[in-house]
């Protein structure tokens, strides 16, 4: 009996220092990572991100979302298209996008990708194209730039402008930035939401009907 | 006794790795150490929560109450009952459906496979079958003659 409780302490000790080093390597990793931190300058913090609706939408929701998340990719191909037409394109709603990028292998390449686009005035058909195609590139351990350059090239951007921007990375600022604040406001994983500047957990899930009543709610309100 | 010990052992091992996955989720663990670099993706769904929480916790909580039961079975006065043995076999029941259900989630819902959670689905699964070779093998004996 006493051998036994021997080994169920060795086990124990052996998961709990394989933990530990894990832990380890994840910290260093981290700070390796972090360093050189990305320099920030005052026009990457003003950057409010892309907007999407009309600017007197009585209610803004801010989403902060990673291009390579799931959930998020989930969110904008399902439920997105439904909110855009009854929502934003109908004047009640105005959304915005910020980067909130984790820690997933091509998060900031993506987001830059977005920004990039961003700068030829089509970020949102390139986040479109990016979270449709997320299955094949966000699970991939090949590096997608040349895939980004294609999508690029397709929703119509001029392609080596796009490249040139890519290969830059003039927008890491902007983005780390974006992060900073998100993470200022309590946001701690992706997607997260500001309903007209407040903090708003969809409890059964950010559908296009929950976001109506939010909307509904809101606008109720303010009559 | 052996099974109970047998139990005991696998709820460590299937402890630590439930809180590898939960120390991770929160943010102590910067990135997991996962061959297929599906662990993040599947990790980081919406199926990885349940009721607010990371379903790693319910892991960690589920292989603590195990190893907790298999050890009071363990003790002297506990070894000829057979309560620790149904009880061990029921809440091995409840974690291999819990199990069944995530797995169909990696491979039929995110068409992606965590390799933390292959172990744990292993680990759940043995202790499930030496559950059920406990019980039948505890079972009384049928009475014979009148």
């Amino acid at each position: 009996m006493s051998r036994f409780y021997a080994v169920l302490v060795a086990v124990a000790l052996i998961a709990g220092v394989l933990i530990w080093k894990g832990s380890r390597a994840g910290a260093s990793e981290a700070a390796t990572s972090n360093a050189p931190p990305v320099p920030i300058n005052a026009a990457d913090s003003a950057f409010p991100g892309y907007v999407l609706g009309s600017d007197t939408a009585p209610v803004e929701v801010v989403e902060y979302a990673d291009l390579q998340c799931p959930h998020c990719g989930e969110f904008s191909v399902v439920q997105f298209p439904t909110i855009r037409e009854q929502l934003i394109n109908t004047g009640r709603l105005r959304w915005r996008f910020r980067d909130f990028p984790l820690q997933f292998p091509w998060s900031r390449l993506s987001a830059l990708a977005g920004q990039c686009a961003g700068e030829q005035g089509k970020f949102w058909e390139m986040a479109d194209a990016l979270y449709q195609a997320q299955a094949d590139w966000g699970r991939s351990s090949r590096n997608p730039s040349s895939r980004f350059r294609d999508m690029a090239r397709q929703i119509g951007l001029d392609g080596s402008r796009f490249d040139a921007c890519l290969d830059s990375r003039r927008y890491e600022g902007r983005i780390e930035a974006s992060r900073l604040q998100g993470e200022a406001k309590g946001v701690s994983g992706t997607p997260t939401f500001f309903v007209n500047g407040r903090l708003h957990d969809f409890p059964g899930g950010a559908t296009s009907d929950a976001v109506q009543k939010v909307v509904d709610s809101v606008s109720a309100a303010r009559h | 006794m052996r099974h109970r010990q047998a139990i005991a052992l696998l709820s460590t091992v299937g402890f630590f790795v439930a809180l590898y996955l939960w120390l991770y989720k929160i943010g102590v663990i910067g990135s997991l150490q996962c061959g297929t670099g599906e662990c993040e993706y599947v990790q980081s769904s919406r199926y990885a929560w349940l009721f607010g929480q990371p379903v790693a916790v319910y892991g960690v909580a589920g292989y603590l109450v195990l190893l907790v039961v298999a050890l009071v079975g363990l003790q002297p006065r506990f070894l000829p009952s057979r309560v620790p043995t149904r009880l061990l076999a029921a809440l091995a029941g409840v974690g291999f459906a819990f199990t069944l259900y995530l797995t169909a989630i990696e491979l039929f819902v995110l068409h992606a496979i965590c390799r933390w959670c292959v172990v744990s689905a292993a680990i759940m699964t043995a202790i499930t079958v030496v559950a059920i070779v406990a019980l039948r093998s505890s079972s009384p004996a049928p009475r014979t003659g009148p």
